[in-house]
């Protein structure tokens, strides 16, 4: 039954489980839009670019604010695997957390509308992802069962009905779609929605065990205890030779590894509306070798295979590091750079959160 | 884009497992008209079909059946009857949606129209190695997203197009016992392609397919003890589904899921789902072994054709399955069976 976003919940708020991550360079206005669903939350801001520069944040929210300076000051000199003038600094804000749950969301990303043209809650659907199982065994075809009106349907196995713990929701957009830049060229009016027609996918599905999918970091949340090392968002920016893989690259370490620890994924709902469209030659520069490089990392990600000691996130992404070197280094130079970065990221993960540090799925890897 | 559907590349099989198919005909009149029919009569049934005026079809009867079969270990009857239909098909692209579903209507209102639906989604390429977020890149204000590859955007052929149902979902018996009052009222405006390697319970209510390249991978093997006419006391489909994709997935073709939708069915008669968990939990046990098996199957390198496929399969099928159950031994049996006929009759003519 669509009885979809009711704005009294029968989902918890998770407001003291939950901090929303978001990394700016411009201004913080678009959390006006967001007022209603985000004041109760705890912010953590990851301010990019010249820290010196202030940036306003609007009145009557909880806040932590993290220039480069604060970066540099708190993590030293593993500050390195920290990314400058990039979003992919928001990985930052993961690490300095101390909740469960984190939200992360792009400064040009406002409040969607469903089709009835009632305001989405994207924070609550966001929480009902996360704290209802995913099925990444087998495909149901009514897509997510555990939302209202939708069930197992006939043929799938009753001992995979309980599904597995769902560390990751991937949401997506409304309006500016998320393409790269030779898409952008090609169709620079193509919007995911028109007055002809909505693009809204009134659905929420599990990616399969051993499918990769390209994870887009505008509209994010995910179980920071559960999964959160594997969310480093790479090198790139300034001084780095690629540029919007921060996200790609973050959702490919997270894939492969819910994979192999027996945790879940989900992707569709919610949407949000992304309101600005980059530039797509600046977006063509940064992301050249990525494109070139894509056609080597997925084949390496697809095949990518942990031991059994793998238990833990943190020895996941060690062991993933070194196959990094390993297989990668050769493409190019910047692979060992960031092999290096993905380990410094660890440490400095473990160093700030200690207690956390090697925390044992409780049923161990996968089947 | 705008997709040509030449009238003599599709053929619709119906399998009537009620002899009155006049309301249903009359309802999907507008969309099935232009194209041929071949309507299969379950051989359980007495009655006469009735068939309103102005379709091009072709009925097959019992008699037909054993004419043109001969003797065959395989039982074409119930649902697996429509099976008979994809046999004698010439044409290219096969729909089949059962007798019990009318056309439902999108979000707008509008009647859909589940054939071409089916058509387009068999005539665009699909993606199995890589999910797309917005799902079907070649829909109509949809693309490729942000790090999508682009060696893998050409995608596969799409070989079997799994649709949806309104009102009454396809749940087995326990759901329905459970929730006899659920009606799925969500439509979910998306087609997919269903990853390389996941694997999924296709139903055989509402599907097309690509007859020329899937050919005898569309199987009627597996057939439960106490199987019956309503679709919850079968797993026909469900067998043939799993076999399907793991072909598909083998030969590197593609399987989309998503709309069409069709509208299912009026209610649930509870008593008779009751009664059918009877029968069904035999089907439910089953899958507990059924979908490790397909899960784990690796086809070889000289399997090349659909054909080669269900062949090595069945030996799997009957190597692996069999000792759990007589029923796997006979699923085996018919895999074999039936690639049999369709050498002799299914390849005539394509």
């Amino acid at each position: 039954m669509a009885e979809g976003y009711s704005s009294i919940p029968n989902t918890p708020l998770l407001k003291d489980e939950l901090d929303i991550v978001i990394p700016t360079i411009r201004n913080l206005d678009f959390l006006e839009m967001w007022r209603p669903f985000f004041q109760p939350y705890h912010l953590i801001i990851v301010q990019d670019g010249d820290p010196s520069k202030t940036i306003k944040v609007p009145e009557g929210f909880d806040y932590e604010l993290y220039n480069r300076n604060d970066i540099n000051r708190i993590l030293g000199p593993k500050a390195s695997c920290i990314s400058f003038k990039d979003s992919a600094c928001r990985c930052f804000g993961y690490m300095i957390s101390k909740k469960k749950y984190i939200y992360t969301i792009d400064d040009d990303c406002f409040v969607a509308k469903d089709p009835s043209g009632k305001q989405i809650n994207a924070l609550e659907q966001h929480i009902k992802n996360l704290l209802t199982p995913s099925t990444p065994f087998f495909f149901n075809t009514l897509y997510d069962p555990f939302r209202d009106g939708a069930d197992f349907v006939r043929g799938y196995p009753f001992s995979l009905r309980e599904g597995v713990t769902t560390a990751v929701s991937h949401g997506l957009w409304l309006n500016i779609p998320d393409y790269d830049a030779p898409t952008q060229l090609v169709k620079p009016h193509e919007r995911n929605t028109s007055v002809l027609f909505t693009r809204y996918v009134d659905a929420v599905l599990t990616v399969p065990k051993g499918t990769l999918f390209p994870m887009c970091g505008m509209n994010l949340a995910f179980n920071r205890e559960l999964i959160g090392p594997a969310m480093y968002f790479g090198l790139m920016g300034d001084g780095q030779p690629i540029g919007r893989y921060d996200d790609m690259w973050a959702g490919w370490c997270t894939k492969v590894i819910c994979d192999h620890l027996g945790l879940g994924v989900k992707t569709g709902l919610p949407y949000i509306w992304h309101s600005k469209a980059s530039n797509p030659f600046a977006n063509l520069k940064k992301e050249y070798n990525g494109i070139f490089w894509q056609e080597e990392l997925i084949p390496f990600f697809q095949s990518a295979v942990l031991s059994k000691d793998c238990t833990t996130v943190q020895k996941c992404y060690i062991e993933l590091s070194k196959q990094v070197r390993e297989k990668l280094g050769k493409i190019d130079p910047y692979f060992n750079k960031l092999a290096d970065a993905m380990v410094t990221w660890i440490e400095a993960w473990d160093e700030l959160n200690p207690s956390g540090a090697a925390a044992e799925k409780p049923n161990g890897p996968a089947k | 884009m705008s997709l040509n559907i030449e009238d003599n590349e599709v053929d619709i099989v119906i399998a009537a497992l009620r002899s009155d198919l006049t309301a249903f005909m009359e309802k999907w009149r507008p969309f099935f008209s232009r194209f041929h029919l071949i309507i299969i009569k379950d051989p359980d049934v007495e009655e006469d079909l009735q068939i309103p005026p102005g379709f091009d079809h072709q009925v097959f009867t019992k008699s037909d059946m054993a004419q043109i079969l001969g003797a065959t270990s395989i039982n074409f009857t119930g649902h697996s009857c429509r099976y008979f239909g994809y046999l004698v098909s010439h044409k290219k692209y096969i729909i089949s949606i059962d007798d019990d579903c009318l056309p439902a209507r999108d979000n707008a209102g509008t009647l859909v129209d589940a054939v071409a639906q089916h058509i387009v989604n068999l005539k665009t390429p699909a993606t199995p190695f890589f999910f797309n977020t917005l799902y079907d890149p070649f829909c109509k204000g949809a693309d490729f997203v942000r790090g999508y590859p682009f060696s893998l955007r050409n995608g596969v052929e799409c070989v079997l197009s799994c649709g949806l149902w309104l009102n009454i979902a396809d749940y087995d018996a326990p759901t329905q016992v459970v929730k006899p009052n659920d009606r799925n009222v969500r439509y979910v405006d998306a087609v997919m392609t269903v990853p390389v390697r996941a694997l999924m319970p296709v139903s055989g209510i509402n599907f097309g397919f690509n007859r020329e390249l899937l050919g005898p991978a569309l199987l009627p093997g597996l057939r439960l003890a106490g199987e019956g006419k309503e679709r919850w006391e079968t797993m026909e489909d469900i067998w043939c589904g799993l076999c399907t994709k793991v072909v598909c997935d083998h030969l590197g073709l593609g399987v989309k899921s998503g709309l069409p939708y069709v509208w299912r069915g009026d209610g649930v008669d509870v008593r008779g789902a009751m009664d059918s968990l009877k029968r069904e939990w035999e089907g439910v046990k089953l899958m507990e072994e059924i979908v490790p098996f397909f899960q784990s199957v690796r086809l070889p390198s000289t399997a090349v054709t659909a054909e080669d496929c269900v062949i090595e399969m069945a030996a799997m099928v009957k190597e692996q399955l069999g000792p759990l159950n007589p029923v796997f031994a006979s699923a085996a049996d018919a895999m074999v069976e039936w690639v049999k006929l369709w050498k002799a009759v299914g390849s005539q003519g394509a």
